[in-house]
């Protein structure tokens, strides 16, 4: 078990979604950022749908009671093994009674902690994503106690990766969206000239954007929404849906995020900034 | 079989918009059931379909899509489709509501502003079939079509904050069950005490796209009896095979 001393400000399990409910509004889930996920997975390897930890801006305070391997990827929240330094994308044992905690947030915003084999959390619909009220809390909580495999050797293929963070560049790549063809000159102008920045609106579901374009008055019936389709509101506000983003929605969907600029966007915070570049 | 005009959309590297003429028609949304009935027969493995009014949105997040070769699968799929006449599945569900006003917290206000005495209100919301157009905006929240003029009413000026699961609201030219407590701002006349989605079940929603929906009145205490009734797990929605 894996004790979760101090919660953080928001803990959950993840893996890389809960596939085949759409149909019912069931919305996908899933690691925001999930190449980092895969990079961890992959060297500890594990499946590349293995349950990890998303740590979202503050880490916990975690207590694993029996040896096995971790590895760290994602945001750097400066995090220490027993108070010593630890670094992320490298394959490191652990045994019973150590402590993992987190200090400083360094960069990005969602830092993930994989462990060997897997969280093992009941499945919940086919997957192991926490979302509310599909799994019974929406997070981890003080005193809750995760369940993994002991795991007392692993000989690594690769001990370490090297990776240049992918998230770090500052443009996001979109695809056009069905509803583009709305699009006027001056919004079209503006989408792509202007410099704009995450509101403090920005969780799981959605990012919303601090700037407004040009509105409109397109009115629509409701249709499929996916991960990194971005709306465009009557008011000219930009919101991007996101993992637990709802299934279907009623304004234009204008540009449509590429899945690595869906784990970039994942790993800006309140006040960082992104243009649009489209492919 | 009527065949309408479509249109073949990329929505990024793992979906696909497909879109039918831009109206609110059951025809349409039984063409679109009938097309994703016939791409399943494909077999095309990791394709998640779901249809909502005249749309469909068809995701593959297995693998990126190869856009052409898609929109020739899909037009083909659609065309050859048109020989047969087969009918999808659909069901009419009938749905137990209980107007008492310790739910229908809007009941009063809603009446005043319709023009609508209680017991008219209830009659006129309980005697037509809704259509279920799309299912979204939360797990099982169904879009239902087919609301008689006299019950459109407005959304409410300021949405509540938590709205409690199972309640039945009007909304515009929608009627609607909350799954879930969620913030909202439709104007509620009652409360279903059938659980709308529960994921602990295989099926978790027992409607899909297509089904009809007809409400009928329940008393406070047949209301009490059905819930406890589904917290044991004896109760049984009563469903009606259309078109079977």
């Amino acid at each position: 078990m894996l004790k979760i001393l101090k919660s953080g400000f928001f803990v959950t399990i993840q893996d890389l979604g809960r596939f085949g409910y759409r149909d019912i509004g069931v919305p996908v889930s899933g690691a925001m950022d999930d190449v980092s996920v895969k990079n961890a997975n992959k060297l500890l390897e594990n499946e590349p749908n293995a349950a990890v930890m998303e740590i979202t801006m503050t880490g916990p305070t975690l207590q694993f009671d029996s040896s096995t391997y971790i590895c760290l990827s994602g945001a750097y929240l400066s995090p220490t093994l027993n108070n010593k330094p630890i670094e992320n994308y490298q394959v490191i044992k652990v045994e019973k009674g150590d402590i993992l905690s987190y200090g400083r947030l360094e960069n990005g915003f969602r830092s993930y902690l994989a462990i060997k084999g897997g969280f093992k959390t009941p499945k919940v619909l086919g997957s192991h994503s926490q979302y509310f009220p599909i799994t019974q809390e929406k997070c981890l909580k003080n005193g809750d106690e995760i369940e993994y495999d002991e795991t007392n050797s692993f000989d690594s293929l690769l001990s370490e990766i090297k990776m240049e963070n992918h998230f770090e560049q500052d443009y996001i790549e979109v695809f056009k969206g069905p509803e583009y063809s709305l699009l006027s000159d001056r919004q079209l102008a503006q989408l792509f000239s202007k410099i704009f920045t995450v509101s403090k609106a920005n969780n799981r579901m959605a990012y919303q954007l601090s700037e407004l374009i040009a509105g409109h008055k397109h009115s629509m019936l409701t249709s499929g929404t996916i991960p990194g389709t971005l709306q465009l509101t009557p008011a000219g506000r930009l919101i991007v849906l996101m993992k637990d983003g709802q299934t279907t929605g009623g304004y234009p969907r204008i540009l449509q995020l590429s899945k690595a600029s869906i784990c970039m966007l994942a790993q800006k915070k309140f006040g960082d900034s992104l243009t649009f570049k489209l492919l | 079989m009527k065949s309408y005009p479509i249109s073949i959309k990329p929505y990024g590297q793992n979906a696909v918009l497909v879109e039918w003429p831009n109206t609110v028609d059951e025809s349409i949304l039984k063409d679109i059931l009938q097309f994703i009935d016939s791409f399943k027969e494909l077999n095309l493995p990791g394709w998640e379909m779901s249809a909502a009014y005249n749309s469909l949105t068809m995701v593959n997040y297995y693998e990126e899509i190869d856009h052409e070769e898609i929109k020739k699968i899909i037009t083909n799929c659609y065309s050859s489709n048109k020989q047969f006449e087969k009918k999808p599945k659909q069901c009419l569900w009938r749905i137990p509501v209980c107007y008492n006003l310790d739910f229908g917290i809007d009941l009063e206000e809603t009446c005043k502003s319709l023009k609508l005495s209680k017991e008219k209100l209830i009659e006129l919301h309980t005697s037509f079939e809704y259509v279920v157009y799309g299912i979204g905006f939360l797990p099982g929240f169904m879009y239902l079509g087919g609301l008689p003029e006299a019950l459109e009413i407005p959304r409410r000026k300021e949405p509540r904050l938590s709205v409690a699961k199972g309640s039945v609201g009007l909304a515009g030219k929608q009627t609607g069950i909350y799954p879930q407590d969620s913030p909202g701002g439709w104007n509620i006349i009652g409360s279903c005490p059938i659980p709308i989605f529960d994921p602990s079940l295989k099926k978790p929603c027992f409607a899909n796209v297509g089904d009809r929906i007809q409400f009928y009145k329940i008393s406070r205490a047949e209301y009490d009896l059905r819930k406890i009734e589904c917290e044991v797990g004896i109760y049984k929605l009563e469903k009606i095979r259309l078109n079977a």
